[in-house]
């Protein structure tokens, strides 16, 4: 039945504009969003991707290509390795096994079709119309593998016990997720496999299987470490579940087996002795690279322009003070769920840890928005006007990077189809006690911020910088950015805990009752 | 309630749009430079060499309100690089500004597909207006033929709906003069005129002596005052000789490179099946100089056993075939079907006309290029879109009567011979796309389009049997 509210005077109001989409199920509009969202992949891949025809280094594209190369060519044990068969220091391998896996799956792909494309050394800045194809369709055919299903699995899980109506509109904000299909399908990674894990983790903890949340877990772990953005969220709600079974050594006994033995599985051929295990290590932390590179919009990157990090400390000082840092943010929230844990929270707990890490970590890329953004989507009905303002200053804080990579007529369109579809279906939020749209001004704040960030984005197209500041539009696109992530982040934080004291007095008046 | 609605059919327009600006860079075929060229010819020539002009193969074609339409364009197109509209020096250009340049006018030009869509579907109530603003507005053959492929049939087709709907509402001068409009922007409309010219002659004309022929006068005034508008200043340069033979290349072959899945397609089947058993049993059956498989367009007899086929013949059939819709037209003319004749008419049109493109089957030459999953995946999206649209439209029909206490049998089910069919266009495309070429090879390449062909014909002949059945009941 259409649910049409007929008030008083005749009107229709618009309550639910798509039920003739979801009224067959939640997993036949799940089907039809997907090809939505498989058509638009499709599309943004025959734009560049990074380093298109960018000798000698090229881009994160031909990082993939040659993993593709190194893996099918030499055996397991060589590819941490340094050798002469195997340069580190062009586009050496550093992120964990599962992706070397992956890449070996995807080269022999590419080498049935495509010889020439992965030859040892021969193929190096090859680039093909049938390359860069068959490339496209690894990462397309990866995301309807492991990202689209995990996503099913999550809304089916997520939407158990809510109205149907918003499951749609909820479906399409995870799916037609801007940030990734630009990342993905353009500039050219693969975190859709990651991602995808992770969201199957999350899934498996609103479910209650929590072996099967550590094992993928682990997995997403294993395949990029950036995944350990969501680590302290997992472990302080899984812990903070434990600890309220009856017997909760028992409980982290079956946690932590199902960890190591996944962990094993994944990373055999490197266990065999500590130096092989240090090797795959020390490529996953680049620490010599710095605390920051080019002009991410975190704590780090952004106080330096007052505060010369890199001048003031050496850089295993920054090491342990950006440890700390990340620590100290993650904390309130991971002791949050840690006392009382609940699915919600846990959301929330993602969601924080994400952003601290995203702001106080060691080498952080753009790229990594991506982590607290994915959070985002899945709290997405929670938090709906912030979500609309993350969503746009996330973008944003792409931008340079995305326009380097010749992506402006995606980005532009994919934020277009974003608020096209956003707004087709605004989800009612209950009004919360404390919003900061009570704070006086904060209306004209934001209105005045967005303004300027729209101005940026024309300066940046258009005018050259000075020479004196060649970077100057990047670091002003950083600041704006990093002022938004860090007022997000507090309300993040505060809303978590804001939603415990609620939890606890709803509790309360249980017991009483 | 207006409102309401104007916003999601702009909503739906900005969706598609979003996705035709990501369609940008996709595969462009010669139509693309056939417009540039259009560009060109009508910015740097004088009128009088429109239609002589032949720098470029890709010579002017279309009637005369089309190159007033390229003319019009061309102007912004020097104004964002003048190279565009060089005759010479733009030749094969495919810069940035010209793939932008072109690709936006026809997302532009779409505005008039949505504004006949619009105007057609004024009255009809919310669910099925919507539905049905989805499905052209999101049409996959349009979004290929038109974004990809390249051309103007969107801006058309508007132009087309604007005739129909206002044929509807019953308001005939003014659908009579817009079809004029459009037969002078492509000819190839002109297939439904004998559905019009009946149609208007029954329910405009035929209101008495006095009152009809004044009307008769009004009519025929208005499309002559359009056509001179059109073709005025070629009469005038004496040219309308040469006008002609270029709208009407009769030199092209019955079909063209790739077989059109009409009714020829039996036809030259039967031909080559009878040439084959008669070599068999013994007959002196001579091979055709020309072929329908080489690929080319010719005007040489290509049958081998059965009579040949000429533009005439094409004709008469077409005629004969739109026949029993304008004896229906002339018996009782009604403005609620008018636009079911005139859908009708153009099925005919391509089952039996001459040179008919297959534009919808484009195939690509290199294997699972990345326009091929968009064009599944369009393919595919619409047809759920249909299919969700369609049961929720039945079950909210169901629901409503069932509200007023009758009883409702209609259910929106799709019977078994058409669920097999469309499971054997499953088959048939991953045969002639996957199966073939790895096994075959290059071996007998005109085999899968010759499948495909012939089973896309015998889905369109049987929709034609039940447009016809449709009509005559």
């Amino acid at each position: 039945m259409p649910k049409k509210n007929l008030s008083g005077d005749g009107t229709a109001a618009p309550i639910d504009a798509w039920w003739w989409l979801s009224h067959k199920g939640t997993t036949t509009s799940f089907l039809c969003i997907s090809l939505f969202a498989l058509l638009i992949r499709s599309a943004v891949s025959m734009f560049p991707y990074s380093g298109a025809g960018t000798p000698p280094k090229f881009g994160d594209f031909e990082a993939q290509r040659h993993w593709m190369e190194i893996t099918t060519n030499l055996p397991a044990t060589d590819w941490y390795r340094n050798g002469t068969q195997n340069d580190l220091t062009y586009w050496g391998l550093d992120y964990p096994p599962l992706t070397a896996y992956q890449s070996y799956i995807h080269g022999i792909l590419l080498r049935f079709f495509n010889p020439e494309s992965v030859s040892l050394f021969s193929s190096r800045g090859h680039e093909s119309y049938i390359g860069k194809l068959l490339m496209r369709w690894t990462v397309l055919s990866s995301d309807a593998l492991i990202f689209f299903p995990s996503a099913l699995f999550f809304v089916l899980v997520y939407h158990r016990n809510r109205a149907k109506s918003q499951v749609a509109w909820h479906i399409a904000m995870i799916l037609l997720n801007p940030c990734l299909i630009l990342i993905d399908h353009g500039h050219f990674q693969y975190n859709c496999i990651s991602l995808g894990l992770t969201v199957g983790a999350i899934a498996a903890v609103l479910c209650g299987s929590e072996v099967l949340t550590c094992v993928l877990f682990t997995l997403a772990l294993s395949h990029k470490q950036m995944s350990a953005y969501f680590a302290p969220a997992f472990f302080s709600h899984l812990l903070g579940k434990c600890l309220r079974r009856k017997n909760p050594i028992l409980s982290l006994l079956k946690l932590g087996i199902a960890v190591i033995v996944t962990f094993v599985i994944v990373w055999w051929p490197y266990l065999h002795s500590v130096d092989d295990f240090l090797m795959v290590l020390s490529r996953l932390a680049p620490f010599e690279r710095g605390i920051y590179e080019d002009y991410v919009a975190n704590f780090w990157c952004t106080t330096s322009i007052l505060i010369k990090w890199k001048k003031l400390f050496t850089t295993p000082s920054l090491k342990s003070i950006s440890l700390a840092a990340t620590v100290l943010a993650s904390l309130p929230s991971m002791v949050h769920q840690i006392f009382s844990p609940s699915n919600e929270g846990f959301l929330y707990g993602l969601l924080n840890s994400s952003m601290a890490f995203y702001l106080f970590s060691f080498q952080v890329h753009e790229k990594s928005i991506l982590m607290p953004f994915l959070a985002a989507t899945l709290l997405a009905l929670k938090i709906p006007d912030h979500f609309n303002h993350l969503t746009y200053y996330a973008l944003f804080s792409m931008f340079p990077l995305l326009c380097r990579d010749n992506l402006l007529l995606p980005y532009l369109t994919l934020h277009l189809l974003f608020t096209l579809i956003y707004h087709s279906q605004l989800p009612k939020t209950k009004a919360s006690s404390f919003s900061f749209t009570s704070f006086p001004g904060y209306v004209f704040l934001l209105r005045t911020h967005f303004f300027i960030s729209l101005v940026l984005h024309v300066v940046y197209l258009t005018i050259q910088p000075p020479q004196k500041y060649p970077f100057l539009f990047e670091a002003l696109i950083m600041i704006l950015c990093f002022s938004f992530f860090v007022m997000f982040a507090f309300y993040i934080n505060y809303t978590q805990w804001n939603f415990s004291s609620r939890f606890r007095s709803a509790d309360k008046e249980k017991k009483q009752i | 309630m207006d409102g309401d609605r104007r916003h999601l059919l702009l909503w739906f327009f900005a969706a598609a749009t979003a996705v035709k600006l990501l369609l940008i860079p996709s595969y462009r075929s010669t139509d693309f430079e056939v417009h540039r060229n259009w560009l060109a010819i009508t910015h740097s020539l004088p009128l009088s060499e429109w239609y002589f002009d032949e720098t470029s193969q890709w010579t002017l074609d279309y009637p005369p309100f089309f190159a007033y339409f390229e003319r019009f364009l061309s102007f912004f197109a020097r104004l964002l690089d003048p190279k565009i509209v060089d005759l010479h020096k733009g030749l094969d250009y495919s810069a940035d500004s010209v793939v932008y340049f072109q690709r936006i006018t026809v997302i532009f030009s779409d505005l008039s597909l949505l504004l006949g869509v619009y105007r057609l579907t004024r009255k009809v109530e919310t669910l099925k207006r919507n539905l049905i603003c989805v499905l052209v507005v999101w049409s996959p053959g349009l979004l290929m033929v038109d974004h990809v492929h390249f051309q103007y049939n969107g801006f058309l087709l508007g132009w087309l709906l604007l005739s129909v709907s206002f044929l509807q509402d019953g308001r005939d001068l003014i659908g009579g003069f817009l079809f004029a409009v459009v037969l002078c922007f492509k000819h190839l409309f002109a297939v439904a005129a004998p559905v019009y010219f009946v149609y208007l002659l029954r329910h405009y004309c035929w209101a008495g002596l006095a009152t009809g022929l004044r009307r008769l006068v009004a009519l025929g005034s208005v499309v002559v005052a359009v056509f001179a508008a059109a073709f005025g200043p070629f009469i005038y340069n004496g040219q309308i000789q040469q006008v002609i033979s270029r709208m009407f290349p009769f030199g092209r072959g019955l079909c063209h490179a790739y077989w059109a899945p009409n009714f020829w397609v039996f036809y030259i089947i039967l031909d080559k099946g009878l040439a084959f058993t008669l070599r068999k049993l013994g007959f002196d059956v001579q091979v055709p100089s020309a072929s329908f498989t080489g690929g080319l367009v010719g005007d040489s007899s290509p049958f081998a056993v059965l009579p040949q086929i000429t533009p005439l013949t094409t004709f008469v059939m077409v005629l004969l075939a739109i026949t029993p819709c304008l004896i229906k037209a002339w018996k009782k003319p009604q403005p609620g079907l008018v636009g079911r004749w005139i859908a009708y008419a153009y099925t005919c049109g391509f089952l039996f006309g001459w040179h008919v493109h297959e534009k919808a089957s484009l195939h690509f030459t290199i294997p699972l290029a990345i326009e091929y999953p968009i064009k599944v995946l369009l393919l595919l999206l619409h047809s759920m879109v249909m299919w969700l649209g369609f049961t929720a439209l039945y079950s909210d029909e169901k629901a409503l009567k069932e509200k007023e206490g009758g009883e409702s049998k209609s259910k929106f089910e799709i019977g078994c011979i058409e669920k097999g069919y469309l499971i054997g266009l499953v088959l048939v495309e991953i045969v002639s796309q996957f199966l073939h070429p790895y096994f075959l090879g290059d071996r007998y390449a005109f085999m899968p389009l010759m499948l495909i062909s012939t089973y896309c014909a015998v889905g369109i002949m049987y929709s034609w049997i039940w447009q016809l059945l449709k009509i005559l009941t």
